[in-house]
């Protein structure tokens, strides 16, 4: 047992520290503290600085471009980035598709896609939900009917997240409605410019315009853009949400949360003293502080465990849980260290690029619009009640 | 021992349930999130015909109620729909304050506000008092027959609708004593008052208020100089009663809605209402609603009492009240799934308000180590 990093874990540490002092830019880190939206030009320098120093998708293999990290390496890479307020990488492409491609795409479809991707050439967004298929993906009704050369798509996908950027949407679609419902689900890559496709924006409790509906009425697609073999679209789903489960718990995020609370209890004053030395408030962020130190450590144990080869299985399940619990009480706890200053709605001062100064303190006003958002983090990527579920089956075998 | 309503009180809530779930329509919403104030006069002037305004004063005031209990029912009612008129500003502070310390002459307004015809504003709180009712840096010096009062006041619920505004300023002794605390009854366009108006996350409109030199007549001062403490005690008591009300409320219709929902929404071919893992949860949201109901009623019979005994109240309902909110709110979300999350369905209102309320006249927090000063130590 060495709860240490190696040597050459801390080399490569100390070379992701020192990129980040070098290449993060300023106004990005600035942009993330404050708590403002990120712009799609944001996202993309953000993407070309890593993809000039080989980063942008280092969970690839190197044969199409990776570097082929270990957990430990991912895991440390990340830490540092979220810890350094960098931007985060827009997962859809990266994180979701390019495996999927790698793994079931044809070699037309790798060479094509891949290396769009890490060029920024193709914004994609992700086609899973649907208003009746959250949690349970397997009901997906949008069709994919065969005519000739192409499918003919209809149907709707709900939660699109960032899909007002995107170009390209990868799709669940029902090619088949023969045996179970998992047996008749395809893959399909789709043009966003094809006609028949709408997107239309959900507004979410915190003012913002993140996720979306998408519609398709007949929206002619190529057989080429077909993913693997027909129906068998829910095995290449799966794998692609495993994927999606990387950095599940969120440490380096909890980490900048917990330093950003403490740091406005020590300026916020009650009763005559700082907002800290209140022993209710303080008791409430130790017993976070104490969690996290644990989940942090839970954490090392799976990433350790993946490096060397055991795939994580519902123990992501419980990192979930853990890690958007204690995520989910460090926006809770800073919305209350800033008391009546959480009332103020501040979506202007949020928007992207505004120079609106917001009401009361500059820590205060992305106080409320985070909780708000983050009450998501229980509920997608497979809700807290889902994970729940997954363990009792894969570890009690109830 | 009785807990039921009193026939009028019944009537008052019957007909106010009536006229609210007529008036609080989704078109309704959607105007008042446009408009510059974050309510419709058309639903105010309904409230103050009516007669609901007026259920919140005592008849010595020109009202016909105004007891614990009125002003529960009639917030508890506000709360179902997710109104966000601003009676409490309007009526339980500013109303308040001049029935309790106005002359004659002053306590005119009343008549007026119960009709509906005129909006106050408490502009109390500041940028660093947070919860602390006696922490006033605004100061109101004497010169000549005026006071000039100097300050800042902040997140002032109403103000931008408001006609005139309670000021409080300090005009004797340190930022965090009782003695020396003067009320001021300013009209809004008052040279050298000037407010920078924001929407609010549950609802209605606010204002950061900056007074320069702001030069206010004896005549309109509230009460006995430096004497005005007590009675801002009183009147935040009755609002902490009435956000608590309006806190059940919220909590009522967030449980109804999700009760509706795990019946009807499907996931795995069944409805989600036939989990157990959230059958038990909703059975303990509904277990928690009702400590609330009782923690209002609790404080509802004794807002009015000595106020050693009045704030122990204020603060064991105001406490348990937030710890509720947080759970109803958030079970409420987490048990919609995505579409709790949205503005395209009444849940993201009513929880959003519900949650704010946490923000208003002391939190959890504030109100533990106050209940234990009072009570336990």
């Amino acid at each position: 047992m060495d709860l240490n990093y190696t040597e050459a874990e801390l080399a490569f540490r100390d070379e992701v520290r020192a990129f980040i002092k070098a290449k993060l830019p300023d106004h990005l880190v600035d942009r993330s503290k404050q708590g403002k939206s990120l712009t799609k030009a944001d996202f993309e320098e953000w993407h070309a600085i890593l993809n000039a120093q080989g980063w942008l998708a280092p969970n690839w293999p190197e044969e199409f471009g990776g570097k082929a990290w270990n957990a430990v390496e991912r895991h440390i890479f990340e830490d540092e980035m979220t810890k350094a307020n960098a931007p985060r990488v827009v997962p859809f492409g990266l994180s979701m598709l390019g495996p999927v491609l790698q793994a079931f795409g044809s070699k037309e479809q790798q060479d094509y896609y891949l290396p769009r991707i890490l060029n920024g050439d193709d914004w994609w967004c992700q086609g899973y939900s649907e208003p009746g298929a959250g949690s349970d993906l397997a009901s997906v009704r949008t069709s994919a009917v065969r005519e000739g050369d192409h499918y003919i798509v209809n149907g709707q996908k709900t939660w699109t997240t960032l899909g007002q950027y995107a170009n390209k949407i990868f799709c669940l679609v029902r090619t088949s409605k023969e045996g179970k419902p998992q047996e008749g689900i395809s893959f399909l890559l789709i043009d966003m410019d094809t006609p028949g496709i709408e997107v239309r924006p959900i507004v979410l409790i915190d003012g913002t315009p993140e996720v979306n509906e998408v519609f398709f009425d007949n929206v002619k697609v190529p057989v080429a853009n077909l993913v693997g073999e027909e129906n068998k679209g829910w095995t290449y789903a799966k794998y692609l949400l495993t994927h999606e489960r990387t950095n599940i718990a969120g440490v380096g995020f909890a980490n900048a949360g917990l330093e950003n609370l403490k740091r406005i209890a020590r300026v916020e004053q009650s009763g005559g003293r700082p907002l800290i030395a209140n022993p209710y408030f303080a008791a409430r962020i130790a017993r976070v502080e104490m969690d996290l130190m644990a989940m942090s450590t839970t954490n090392l144990r799976v990433v350790s465990s993946a490096a060397a080869g055991h795939a994580p299985g519902a123990e992501s399940s419980m990192l979930k849980i853990k890690g958007t619990v204690i995520r989910q009480e460090i926006n809770a706890l800073t919305r209350n260290a800033v008391g009546p200053y959480a009332m103020p709605f501040a979506s202007e001062a949020l928007e992207e690029g505004s120079n609106v100064a917001p009401v009361g303190p500059d820590y205060a006003a992305p106080a409320t619009a985070q909780y708000l958002n983050n009450r998501k983090l229980s509920i997608f990527g497979g809700s807290n009640e889902i994970q729940r579920t997954i363990i009792t089956k894969a570890i009690l075998e109830l | 021992m009785n807990f039921d309503l009193t026939d009028e009180r019944q009537m008052l809530q019957d007909g106010l349930r009536r006229y609210l779930a007529g008036a609080y329509t989704a078109d309704a919403r959607k105007a008042m999130e446009d408009a510059e104030v974050g309510f419709s006069e058309e639903i105010w002037n309904g409230l103050a015909e009516m007669g609901v305004i007026g259920a919140l004063f005592s008849e010595d005031d020109g009202g016909f109620a105004g007891e614990g209990f009125d002003i529960a029912l009639v917030f508890e009612e506000l709360g179902r729909v997710g109104a966000q008129d601003p009676l409490i500003d309007t009526a339980i502070l500013g109303g308040g304050l001049i029935a309790a310390l106005g002359t004659d002459a002053q306590k005119e307004a009343i008549e007026t506000v119960i009709a509906g015809g005129q909006h106050l504003a408490l502009a109390h709180g500041e940028p660093s008092s947070r919860f602390d009712l006696t922490r006033v840096d605004t100061t109101a010096v004497k010169s000549g027959d005026n006071y000039l009062v100097n300050g800042r006041k902040a997140v002032v619920v109403n103000a931008p609708s408001a006609s005139h505004l309670i000021v409080s300023a300090r005009t004797s002794g340190d930022a965090a004593d009782t003695d020396g605390i003067s009320l001021f009854f300013v009209p809004r366009d008052t040279e050298g008052v000037s407010l920078r108006s924001y929407p609010l996350v549950g609802g209605g409109h606010a204002a950061e208020v900056t007074l320069t030199d702001v030069a206010v007549p004896k005549s309109a001062m509230l009460g006995a100089e430096g004497c005005a403490f007590d009675a801002i005690s009183a009147v935040t008591a009755k609002a902490t009663l009435a956000i608590s009300a309006e806190a059940l409320g919220l909590m009522e219709s967030i449980k109804t809605l999700t009760n509706e929902y795990l019946k009807t929404r499907k996931q795995f071919g069944v409805p989600i209402g036939k989990f157990q893992a959230l059958q038990h949860r909703l059975a303990d949201v509904l277990i928690e609603i009702e400590q609330a109901r009782s923690a209002v009623i609790n404080l509802a019979g004794h807002v009015d009492a000595d106020p050693k005994v009045r704030d122990v109240h204020v603060s064991a309902t105001k406490n348990l009240i937030g710890l509720a909110a947080r759970l109803v709110a958030e079970e409420g979300i987490q048990m919609h799934g995505g579409i709790g999350m949205t503005m395209e369905y009444d849940l993201g209102h009513l929880a959003k308000r519900l949650t704010m309320i946490d923000h208003r006249f002391g939190d959890t927090d504030y109100h533990m180590e106050r209940f234990i000063e009072l009570a336990v130590a």
